[in-house]
């Protein structure tokens, strides 16, 4: 308990850190000036994302492997820390193209593909609250875990290729981006990126507690 | 080789079954008939236009008609109780889903065939000359459409609301396939055909990515 407190403590700490310099430290972009900064928030949040349903994935796949429950909690605790984090991006990506291009939505690849995503992910959690059966629920959408995820890069492919209206990516190119704003992104990416790990945990142990809880009232029943 | 001999039974079944019942095969054909029809309404479908938005409004058509065709799929086994006897007559699980969506491939072909011939009179379209080629079109889209649908319909029988269930977790799979599937269709309904590869390129990825994936983890579906 104390561990995640002092966990929690430190991503709260390196996340006002990483707000900081979005707003204090990092140099005003030439054109589009403070709207620009909410891509501190907007792009690591869409990579985190990614991160999340990565984790689900895996889970996934390891739970139809091994059948472990634990394999299950992991993959709906990092599903719905996914999803939460492509909603931010959802959300921040209209406010930054409304100033930017005019329209609060354009139908270009990178948001209609995670506009994809979000669907797909949000049908995975649907999903589960169809199925009564404990087992069978965590079987059946660990397989539409495996299809959701398989399809995001054929998604974001036909996507890409049927429309390309976004700013080319200039975070991984040696030099599209300032040296300052490069080194608030990844503070900005590193914050995020932790409290996706906090929060999985966090959901993690309430899978679990859910799970003793219930064995505890069919026993009882039991008796 | 087994795999091959326990699929073509089944198929032999699948494809009887329904030329026993012609359930399938009608109400698809009158469900894409009726969206078609109704599409027509929303906007005055001139020769250009036709060919500009037509082929979204044919694969959309289709995509609907299909996730209503993919429910029986799986949930006729599971109301009959005949998934057991299934597993038990084949070595390898895997022949049930390739014979399953085998079927669904024909059956959905069949259907959007004679829907095209529909869809070129009332809109005015011509087909003739791109036949052959939207036929690979067609065919790689319904692979795609029937790989997925198979196995979501062994998922979603398994759940409540399975009849809203399927649409909602087939239509934002099948985004790969949408886009693919109409812009090639697009591409050979213009005034100047041509068969885009790069279009078919992703519907054959989609396909193979889509059926390895089903190989690998379709059986642990059908567990009891």
């Amino acid at each position: 308990m104390a561990k995640t407190g002092v966990y929690t403590f430190l991503v709260c700490a390196l996340m006002c850190g990483a707000a900081y310099a979005a707003f204090f430290r990092a140099p005003d972009e030439a054109t589009m000036h403070l709207v620009q900064r909410i891509f501190y928030l907007h792009a690591p949040s869409g990579m985190t994302s990614l991160a999340a349903f990565l984790v689900s994935f895996i889970g996934s796949v390891t739970y139809i492997l091994t059948r472990k429950p634990k394999w299950d909690w992991l993959a709906v605790s990092a599903a719905e820390v996914g999803l939460a984090f492509c909603t931010v991006v959802l959300i921040t990506g209209p406010i930054w193209a409304k100033p930017a291009w005019g329209v609060w939505w354009a139908w270009d690849a990178r948001l209609t593909s995670t506009l994809v995503l979000w669907m797909l992910y949000v049908a995975f959690l649907i999903l589960r609250t169809m199925i009564e059966d404990s087992d069978r629920r965590a079987l059946v959408s660990a397989f539409f875990g495996v299809f959701a995820f398989l399809d995001v890069p054929l998604v974001y492919g036909s996507i890409w290729w049927w429309r390309m209206q976004h700013p080319q990516p200039v975070v991984f190119t040696s030099t599209g981006l300032d040296p300052t704003m490069r080194k608030v992104f990844n503070l900005s990416w590193l914050s995020l990126t932790c409290l996706m790990a906090l929060l999985i945990r966090q959901r993690y142990e309430l899978e679990s507690s859910r799970e003793e809880l219930r064995t505890i009232e069919q026993e009882l029943e039991a008796n | 080789m087994k795999l091959l001999s326990n699929t073509a039974v089944l198929l032999r079944k699948e494809v009887h079954a329904e030329f026993r019942s012609h359930e399938l095969l009608t109400t698809t054909s009158v469900f894409m008939l009726i969206v078609i029809v109704l599409f027509s309404f929303t906007f005055d479908p001139t020769s250009a236009e036709s060919r500009q938005f037509g082929p979204g409004l044919l694969w959309l058509a289709f995509l609907f008609s299909a996730s209503l065709m993919l429910q029986a799929c799986f949930l006729r086994e599971r109301t009959n109780d005949t998934l057991s006897a299934l597993r038990l007559a084949v070595n390898d699980p895997f022949a049930i889903f390739l014979a399953k969506l085998c079927a669904n491939t024909i059956f959905l072909l069949v259907a959007e065939l004679v829907l095209l011939f529909v869809f070129a009179v009332f809109y005015n379209v011509s087909v003739f000359p791109v036949f052959p080629q939207l036929v690979l079109v067609f065919f790689l889209g319904s692979l795609g459409i029937s790989t997925t649908g198979t196995a979501l319909s062994a998922v979603s029988s398994q759940a409540r609301m399975r009849e809203v269930l399927l649409p909602l977790l087939l239509m934002p799979l099948l985004v790969p396939v949408l886009i693919p599937s109409t812009e090639a269709t697009k591409a050979l309904l213009e005034t100047e055909p041509a068969l885009r590869w790069d279009w078919l390129g992703i519907l054959v990825a989609f396909d193979v990515v889509f059926l390895t994936a089903l190989w690998l983890f379709g059986e642990y579906l059908l567990e009891e």
